[in-house]
């Protein structure tokens, strides 16, 4: 009997560990290159809602740096996966950005004026976050060509600043 | 023989009031670093950022100047008085250096 219940103990514990195994694994290169890329053209997404959305000075000018800076970062990854002959790979954490930061914008879509100007502000901040943590606990360790490695080391300095940016912007809102 | 004279004169002080002293102080900024990230000047030199990233900077000081830096470009300022200040990217606001500037 406790050999049993330690057995289905054992296996209620695989099968809950699998999916965390699943995504504890080391993503390849192409599939690196797929998350950082998402994540980029995600933040323009995102920018250019508050572009529409936004008579907020501070806001808007936020909202075009954004899009500068990763339409700039992303435009180097192009150039880099075409040199290195990798085609991106999309994959469970791509789609989950996407999911998310569909989500996101529809939540934010119901806000307007200050209210809207604050929101978006603050996902900006958690969301640079989110990429930072994932830039330097998964994919940076992860990655094995050195140009990619790099570009990661590099967009992960860009998104740092925007963090920054973004909870400096946030101070002026309240 | 008058207007000779004269003309020695003049160029003796064009050439004395020339900054020849004046330096030009380069900082690189290569993926998101100014390099050297502390850097001393004379007022009257000149200080040139040139950027090399295909991002947009600017070199800010909080309360003060701030220069614009385009990406793949350079852009200077003169220094005309004698401070010690931090500046920063107001863009990425990680990137930080500082400036001192001594009276001749």
């Amino acid at each position: 009997m406790f050999i049993r219940s330690t057995a289905a103990l054992a296996a209620v514990f695989l099968l809950s560990a699998a999916p965390l195994s699943q995504a504890a694994d080391k993503p390849t290169d192409p599939q690196i290159a797929h998350i950082a890329y998402t994540a980029g053209v995600l933040d323009v997404e995102a920018a250019k809602q508050a572009l529409k959305k936004s008579k907020n000075k501070e806001v808007v000018d936020f909202a075009k740096d954004m899009v500068r800076d990763h339409e700039a970062v992303n435009k180097q990854a192009l150039d880099l996966v075409k040199k290195l002959k990798v085609t991106p790979e999309d994959n469970p954490t791509s789609k989950a950005l996407t999911k998310a930061a569909a989500e996101e914008r529809a939540k934010l879509a119901k806000f307007k004026g200050a209210a809207f100007d604050k929101a978006y502000v603050a996902s900006e901040v958690a969301y640079h976050k989110q990429v930072n943590g994932a830039l330097e606990t998964l994919l940076i360790p992860s990655a094995s060509n050195a140009e990619l490695k790099s570009l990661l080391e590099t967009g992960l300095k860009i998104f740092q600043g925007h963090e920054q940016h973004a909870e400096h912007v946030a101070g002026m809102l309240k | 023989m008058v207007s000779r004279r004269h003309l020695w004169v003049a160029l003796a002080l064009t050439m004395g009031a020339a900054p020849a002293k004046a330096e030009t102080i380069e900082v690189t900024i290569d993926k998101l670093v100014f390099s050297p990230a502390k850097i001393e000047a004379k007022v009257g030199d000149t200080i040139k950022w040139v950027n090399k990233d295909v991002f947009a900077h600017t070199a800010t000081v909080d309360g003060g100047w701030e220069v614009m830096i385009p990406p793949k470009k350079a852009a200077s300022l003169t220094v005309k008085k004698a401070v010690s200040v931090d500046y920063f990217c107001r863009f990425h606001p990680n990137m930080k250096g500082h400036l001192t500037v001594t009276s001749p």
